[in-house]
C-alpha cells in the first residue's frame, strides 16, 4: 500500500460479517471467477454519491451488524446508506443516507437490523485496498480481494485505509431513493426463455404465490420457500448463470442466484431478476415474504436506468 | 455456421446463444471460435462472455447497446462462423501423483469398474481431454470425455474440504480442483501445478478449447515439483 494512505479506521470487533466491496469484478466470468461486489447496489451507490465519490468506489458491506466496533484513528468525514443496522458513533445514533464527521478516538459500531440487512460505509475517494483481478471486492469462497487481496472478510484488528482528498458532503435530495431498495415486496423478474418448460400451475403459482426467504440466504443465492414448482427440463448442461437468476432445482424451490454465485450451473431458470429487484432480496431477512412479479424487458430497462438518473 | 443456433433472453442485459443441445467434444471448435468472434464483435460492449460446453452467455453494455442492436450483432457474428482449427488451443501435459493418500476414491473406482487401481490410472492418463468449460471456481476447468470404462458417478455426500490440487472424475468428466473447497468429485490424485495462481494473474492455465493430457508421476518426483503430500482425508 503507498506511504500516502492514512490509517483511519481500525477493527475493534469484527462481527458476523463486513466485507469490501466495490461495482463487483467483470470481463473475468470466463475464468470461472465470481462477480462480487455490493449485493444492494443502489444503497451503495447512495453511500458513495453522499462524498461526492465516484459511484463504484470501494466501500463496506455491513452484514446485520451484529456488533461490529470500528475505532476511528484520524478525523474524517463518512456516509452511512441503506440498512439501519442501529448504527452508533460513540452513543450518538447514526441514521442511513447521511454525512457524519468522526474524530480520532470516537467508535463506530453497527449492532442489529431494525430496517434490512445491509448498511454501506463510505469513505472519502473509497478504500484503498488491493485490486485483484479488476476489483477491490471481497469474495472469500474464492480468495480474491478484501484488505489482503486473499478474499478475507472483515476481521479483528484490520486497518481500513485511503488516500486522503477533499470531501464534497451532499445531503440527500427531497424524496430521494435513498432506502428504495428497503421498501417493497414485489420483486420484478424478466421472464427467460426456459419458462415455457415450466408448467401452467407452476408459473400461476410463481408470480401469484407468497414466498417466504429461507434462512439459506447468502450473497451466493436466496431460497425462497414455498408452493412446488415442476419444470419438464431435470437438470441440464451447464452454462452461464446471469446476475438475479431465478432457477429451480428438482425440489421445486427456486434459488434466486446474487452476487457471488457460481459462473455456470444446469438447473432451468424462471427468468431473472431486475437490477432493482436483486438489490431488493439482498435487503431481506430470512423469514420475509415476497411475491414474483414478471415484467417486460423493455420496462425493466426503463426503470433500471430511471433508477440511474438519481446519481446525477 | 452451426443449424439450429438459437439467441434467448436469459436477463434485461443478458442474452444466451445456443450453439448445441448435447455435450460433445466436436462442439469445441465452434464455441472456441463463437467466444472469439463475438469477443472482436462486441469489443467494450461487452460485460462479459461465459462459454460453456453448448452456449454462450453474452453479457453486453444495455446502456450503450439496444437488445435488437445486440441480437442483430450476434446473428452476423453466427452467419459468418467457421470452426476454429482443430489445435488452435494449447495442448498441456500435467503431472499427478495418483495415490491413496491423495486420491482416496482411487480404490472405490476400481471397485466400481472392475479395473485394478494402476488400470484405472493407465486409463485416467491414457487419452487427451478437452477443457470444455471453466466454472466453479477461479480456474477450475471441466475436461472430457473420460473413458466410459471409468464413468462413476459423484460422491452421495460430497466432501467438506478437498485439497488444492486434486484430481477427480465424476460421470465422464474430468477436472482439478485449483483451490481448497468442498466437492464431491472421486478424487485419485494431486497434481502441483499452481492453477488457482494462474486465474488469479487472469491468465488462466486451462482455457476452453485446450487439451490436457494427464502423466502419472512418482511421489518423489511430486515433491521435487512442491506439491503437497498432506494425505486429503487429513485435517486440512
Amino acid at each position: 500500500m503507498s506511504h500516502m494512505t492514512h490509517s483511519l479506521l481500525r477493527v475493534v470487533q469484527a462481527g458476523p460479517l463486513a466485507l469490501v466491496v466495490d461495482g463487483g469484478r467483470f470481463g473475468v466470468r470466463h475464468l470461472g471467477v465470481t462477480q462480487g461486489g455490493a449485493a444492494d447496489w443502489v444503497s451503495f451507490h447512495w453511500a458513495n454519491w453522499l462524498l461526492g465519490n465516484a459511484l463504484d468506489a470501494a466501500a463496506l458491506e455491513i452484514v446485520l451488524g451484529g456488533g461490529l466496533t470500528l475505532e476511528v484513528e484520524q478525523d474524517a468525514t463518512l456516509a452511512l446508506a441503506g440498512a439501519d443496522l442501529d448504527a452508533r458513533l460513540d452513543d450518538r445514533p447514526l441514521a442511513p443516507g447521511t454525512t457524519f464527521a468522526v474524530m480520532a478516538g470516537q467508535r463506530l459500531s453497527f449492532h442489529q437490523p431494525r430496517d434490512g440487512l445491509r448498511a454501506y460505509l463510505a469513505v472519502p475517494g473509497g478504500l484503498a485496498t488491493p485490486v485483484v483481478l479488476g476489483s477491490r471486492s471481497a469474495t472469500p469462497r474464492e480468495q480474491l480481494g478484501g484488505p489482503r487481496g486473499d478474499g478475507s472478510a472483515l476481521g479483528d484488528g484490520d486497518r481500513l485505509e485511503w488516500n486522503p482528498c477533499q470531501v464534497r458532503g451532499r445531503r440527500l435530495p427531497f424524496g430521494s431513493a435513498q432506502g428504495v431498495t428497503l421498501r417493497g415486496n414485489q420483486l420484478a423478474l424478466v421472464p427467460g426463455a426456459q419458462i415455457g418448460h415450466f408448467s401452467g400451475t407452476s408459473l400461476y403459482r410463481a408470480f401469484n404465490a407468497t414466498w417466504r426467504i429461507d434462512t439459506r440466504a447468502d450473497r451466493m443465492g436466496v431460497r425462497l420457500l414455498g408452493p412446488e414448482l415442476r419444470c419438464r427440463l431435470g437438470s441440464m448442461v451447464s452454462e452461464g448463470i446471469p446476475m438475479g437468476a431465478v432457477q429451480v432445482p428438482p425440489d421445486g424451490q427456486p434459488i434466486v442466484l446474487l452476487n457471488d454465485r457460481q459462473t455456470i450451473g444446469g438447473y432451468p431458470r424462471l427468468g431473472a431478476l431486475t437490477p432493482l429487484a436483486a438489490a431488493r432480496l439482498a435487503q431481506c431477512l430470512p423469514g420475509k415474504e415476497v411475491g414474483l412479479m414478471a415484467i417486460s424487458r423493455e420496462r425493466a430497462l426503463a426503470s433500471y436506468r430511471s433508477c440511474l438518473e438519481a446519481f446525477r | 455456421m452451426t443449424h439450429g443456433a438459437r439467441i434467448e433472453l436469459a436477463a434485461m442485459d443478458v442474452l444466451m446463444v445456443r450453439l448445441f443441445d448435447d455435450i460433445d467434444e466436436s462442439n469445441m471448435s465452434w464455441i472456441v471460435a463463437a467466444d472469439r468472434a463475438l469477443r472482436d464483435a462486441f469489443g467494450d460492449l461487452l460485460i462479459d462472455l461465459v462459454p460453456s460446453y453448448t452456449t454462450l452467455m453474452l453479457h453486453y453494455d444495455c446502456l450503450r447497446l439496444t437488445h435488437g442492436e445486440a441480437k442483430a450483432r450476434i446473428e452476423a457474428v453466427l452467419s459468418r462462423l467457421e470452426p476454429a482449427a482443430a489445435g488452435l488451443g494449447r495442448r498441456h501435459e500435467i503431472p499427478v501423483w495418483y495415490d491413496l493418500s491423495v486420491g482416496p476414491e482411487l480404490e472405490r473406482v476400481a471397485e466400481r469398474t472392475g479395473l485394478s487401481v494402476e488400470e484405472v490410472v493407465q486409463r485416467h492418463c491414457g487419452r487427451d481431454y478437452y477443457v470444455f468449460a471453466l466454472g466453479f471456481a477461479p480456474g477450475y476447468s471441466f475436461m472430457g470425455m473420460v473413458e466410459e470404462t471409468l464413468a462413476v458417478p459423484r460422491l452421495k455426500t460430497p466432501r467438506r474440504r478437498v485439497a488444492a490440487g486434486s484430481v477427480g472424475i465424476a460421470d465422464r468428466q474430468t477436472a482439478i480442483y485449483p483451490l481448497l473447497s468442498p466437492g464431491g468429485w472421486n478424487i485419485l490424485g494431486r497434481t502441483a501445478v499452481p492453477l488457482f495462481e494462474h486465474a488469479r494473474s487472469g491468465e488462466p492455465l486451462l482455457l476452453p478449447g485446450d487439451r490436457v493430457r494427464f502423466m502419472a508421476i512418482s511421489r518423489s518426483e511430486f515433491e521435487r515439483q512442491g506439491g503437497n503430500t498432506i494425505p486429503l482425508e487429513a485435517a486440512l
